[in-house]
């Protein structure tokens, strides 16, 4: 056997045992050195250079023992770890290294952000607090969108499509003469963040809008960023209640220090730090949203079939109050957001299953509910009258109960084997163009159609 | 010469200890050494040393660090810390008692040994 045959036997068993999650790179260095120190004694001994490798691999025992041994001495390297790198001086580690310090860059500039228009006389606690509530997804999204163009490498087209939606957003944020307590200007508050995270989606994607696994992607993220925040969001309630409470007790008053700086600026830089944890944990831990849907899917679908058949015994109509709306609207938002994230976890070529049915039965009974509710609220709409309010809320109705009618249709189709489950993929992606549309229809027009009011 | 598993955990730490205290060294030389040692009778599952060298670090008997000798391949050697030395003081005051007392229950054994069979099995 040659030197290079040799060199390929090592190679070979070199990859193999990299393989093993508990041996570190540095642990295979230190056990193939072994293993060639072993090997050359042996050769000089007499032995033929494919005999010694044998006799060396056997000798080093079993991958398995050797492997259960490492990991009982390192037992943490069974829990990934994420926001460190476990083996440092690899080129992925620089980069994340790098990655990490853009990202207390970003973090750091929406942070300050927030307390910018102090300067110019908007007090958060005084009378800017409506100048905040119109603003607030304008100080971190830009942030956020600034640190996926530097990392995605976007090119300068794109940069420009983002800074002009961020224009465009803070225009109609702040130019329309709207009153302080007009249901426009909360409307504007509530749907300016969604439009603008939609936008934030351009730079997530990189430019690529147009790609369905991307748009995808955007939505996995969604869902992973969403529940990182909250998480972010109870390790800084835990702070601030420390914070109060330790201050309290030597006498200072740490309460404007928390309302006026930490909560504030600490939202807006866990935006960003969020949104890094998720690219950082990507390809290292499960995704969180699908584990949540698997658990809720079948106690949603529980609790709705419940309801339906409760409306049907007891025969009590839906009490049409004028907030109802927003309440079946939520549940629209719930049901679609356990849809998308069953889909986003799902192995597109996977046949049908007991979950799809229950997914389906979902969709459907509350697409049953639904119908009810507008059946009820037809009649009174008109007596009401056309309120911003009433109009944003109906409008969201239509829109989602739209999409779900369609996407139990596809399932339907999935279900009997008609249809591939692709298709469904394709009809969620594609509908994210109407959301987008519709909140900046509500940003931008609603103020206009509705006089300010 | 079987010598059974437990005996071989036993004894790795102060052996692997011992060798260091000689000086720094690195995986494969500390293994020949103890088995030039025991004169070929202790053998080790080479692979199984290292995980024992990386608890002896975690631990702080022992520091290791990367090194390149001139003419040779990187390897990662081993040195003994202050307190790996009093480990291994502390192992070889355990290790004494251990043998001294096993020497005299052999002792004890051997002036056992000669009591003649009984007279009953005697006609046998």
């Amino acid at each position: 056997m040659s030197v290079d045959e040799l060199e390929g036997q090592i190679a070979e068993w070199r990859a193999y045992t990299h393989r093993r999650r508990e041996l570190h790179n540095t642990d295979v260095e230190e056990l193939e050195d072994h293993l060639r120190s072993r090997i050359s004694e042996l050769t000089e001994a007499g032995l033929r250079a494919d005999e010694a490798f044998l006799i060396a691999v056997k000798r080093m025992g079993s991958l398995d023992e050797l492997s259960r041994e490492f990991a009982r001495e390192h037992s943490e390297r069974l829990w990934k770890q994420l926001v460190l790198p476990a083996e440092p001086d690899t080129p992925a580690a620089t980069r994340s290294r790098r990655e990490l310090i853009v990202m207390v860059l970003c973090a750091a500039a929406a942070a300050l952000a927030v307390k910018a228009p102090a300067l110019f006389g908007q007090d958060m606690a005084g009378d800017g607090d409506v100048f905040y509530a119109r603003n607030a997804s304008l100080f971190a999204l830009p942030a956020l969108s600034v640190y996926f163009a530097w990392q995605r490498r976007v090119s300068p087209r794109v940069i420009g499509v983002l800074a002009l939606l961020f224009a465009v957003g803070a225009v109609a944020a702040n130019a329309y003469p709207l009153d302080e307590d007009s249901q426009s200007l909360i409307l504007s508050a509530i749907h300016l963040p969604l439009a603008l995270w939609l936008v934030v989606g351009i730079a997530y994607v990189g430019g690529d809008w147009r790609s369905d696994r991307r748009r995808m992607d955007f939505i996995r993220f969604t869902g992973e960023w969403l529940i990182y925040f909250v998480l972010i969001g109870l390790g800084g309630g835990v702070l601030m209640a420390f914070t109060a409470g330790t201050f309290r007790a030597i006498g200072l008053n740490a309460e404007e220090f928390i309302s006026q700086w930490l909560l504030p600026c600490g939202a807006a830089a866990a935006v960003v730090v969020a949104a890094w944890l998720v690219e950082a944990k990507q390809s290292v831990i499960e995704n969180m949203a699908p584990v949540l849907t698997r658990v809720f899917t079948p106690l949603f679908a529980a609790t709705l079939l419940a309801f339906l058949v409760a409306i049907i015994w007891t025969t009590n109509g839906i009490d049409v109050e004028r907030d109802v709306l927003i309440i079946f609207d939520l549940l629209l938002v719930v049901v679609l957001g356990l849809l998308l994230y069953a889909i986003s976890a799902r192995d597109l070529t996977a046949r049908p299953g007991l979950f799809d049915h229950v997914q389906l039965a979902l969709v459907v009974s509350a697409l049953i509910i639904d119908a009810l509710v507008l059946l009820a609220i037809t009649g009174r709409i008109t007596e009401w009258g056309f309120s911003p309010n009433k109009t944003a809320a109906l409008g969201e109705n239509l829109i989602l109960l739209t999409n779900l009618a369609w996407s139990a249709w596809l399932f339907l189709s999935f279900v009997r084997g008609r249809a591939p489950f692709a298709r469904l993929e394709h009809w969620q992606t594609r509908y994210l163009v109407v959301y987008a549309a519709w909140a900046w229809t509500v940003v931008l027009a609603f103020p206009l159609i509705f006089n300010f009011t | 010469m079987y010598i059974t598993k437990d005996l071989v955990a036993a004894s790795a730490t102060p052996l692997v200890l011992g060798i260091l205290a000689e000086g720094e060294n690195y995986g494969y030389a500390i293994l020949k050494q103890v088995n030039e040692l025991s004169g070929g009778e202790l053998e080790w599952t080479d692979g199984l040393l290292y995980p024992l060298l990386h608890r002896l670090e975690r631990l702080g008997h022992v520091v290791s660090a990367w090194q390149t000798p001139p003419g040779e391949r990187r390897r990662k050697y081993y040195r003994i810390t202050d307190q790996g030395l009093a480990e291994l003081a502390e192992q070889r005051r355990q290790w004494a008692t251990v043998v001294d007392a096993l020497r005299g229950v052999w002792n004890a054994a051997q002036s056992v040994k000669p009591i003649p069979a009984p007279a009953w099995e005697a006609g046998r």
